[in-house]
């Protein structure tokens, strides 16, 4: 059974922390958004997870993983209720579009 | 064998995740990002955190998942008359591809600058045969109890605040 070194999981993490980076600069969509960082969000993750193989006694690395997918969930059911609110208020779901508080 | 697998899931969450960069129709990319998702819980399998990736399973693609897919069904209706108000659309369009490339590339690039850069002194066996289920439910129930409890009022309150938020509060439209 070979042993996965720890660098390629940290290599994945990288590359999908910057793919969800450009996503949440590139999408002009508030939804759009909410995808890159939920992908940023996993990419930690895998980061956290690669690093608590190594702790198989108290796996701390696990554990904060796991709360940060319990943050993960509550962050994405407010803010889908927020741009709900917005786009019924501006009837646009364009981030540029919404510049102003009240209209 | 293990290898291969890595290799293989990996480059599916990554192609995915590119997918979802490149794609101009939202509700492909939310199926993209489920593929990602899919390919990230295999990850974890592979790294021995089974009760982890059947939660990555369970909360992301069969619930976060189809929120954002309600959520890009309810917002898809798009303004068609609204588009020829707005002239610089383009370009803003453009200028915000382009720092964002830049930004993904620059931050890639520094990152796995340090990632090869570093030299991890791993101490301690990397023991992966074993469920990690036993364990986690006894360090979340003895020593890390204040954070459990912390997580479930944050959920109320997320609940709560969802519903109040969403809440239709003008009747007439």
């Amino acid at each position: 059974m070979t042993i996965i070194p720890v660098e390629h999981y940290l290599i994945v993490a990288a590359a999908l922390f910057c793919i969800g980076l450009a996503i949440a600069i590139t999408k002009q969509h508030l939804i759009g958004i909410l995808l890159g960082i939920e992908l940023m969000l996993n990419a930690v993750n895998i980061n956290l997870i690669a690093f608590s193989r190594h702790d198989p006694e108290k796996i701390g690395g696990q554990l904060f993983a796991l709360f940060v997918i319990v943050v993960a969930a509550a962050e994405v059911t407010v803010a889908l209720a927020i741009i709900l609110r917005v786009y019924g208020h501006f009837r646009t779901v364009e981030p540029d579009r919404v510049d102003e508080l009240k209209k | 064998m293990e290898l291969a697998a890595f290799y293989g899931f990996s480059g599916l969450a990554i192609i995915s995740a590119l997918f979802i960069l490149f794609s101009r129709n939202l509700i492909y990319a939310a199926f993209a990002l489920f593929l990602a998702f899919l390919g990230v819980a295999a990850l974890y399998v592979l790294a021995g955190a089974d009760f982890l990736a059947v939660t990555q399973i369970m909360v992301y693609v069969g619930g976060i998942l189809v929120l954002l897919i309600f959520g890009i069904m309810l917002t898809q209706k798009a303004d068609k008359s609204a588009a020829s108000t707005a002239p610089n659309r383009v370009i803003v369009s453009i200028k915000r591809q382009f720092w964002g490339f830049l930004v993904g590339t620059s931050l890639f690039v520094f990152l796995s600058y340090i990632i090869a850069t570093s030299n991890f002194k791993m101490t301690g066996e990397t023991n992966i045969s074993r469920s990690t289920l036993k364990t986690i439910g006894v360090e979340l129930m003895t020593s890390h109890l204040l954070p459990f409890e912390i997580a479930a009022i944050l959920l109320l309150v997320a609940l709560i605040g969802a519903a109040y938020l969403a809440l239709n509060r003008n009747p007439a439209s």
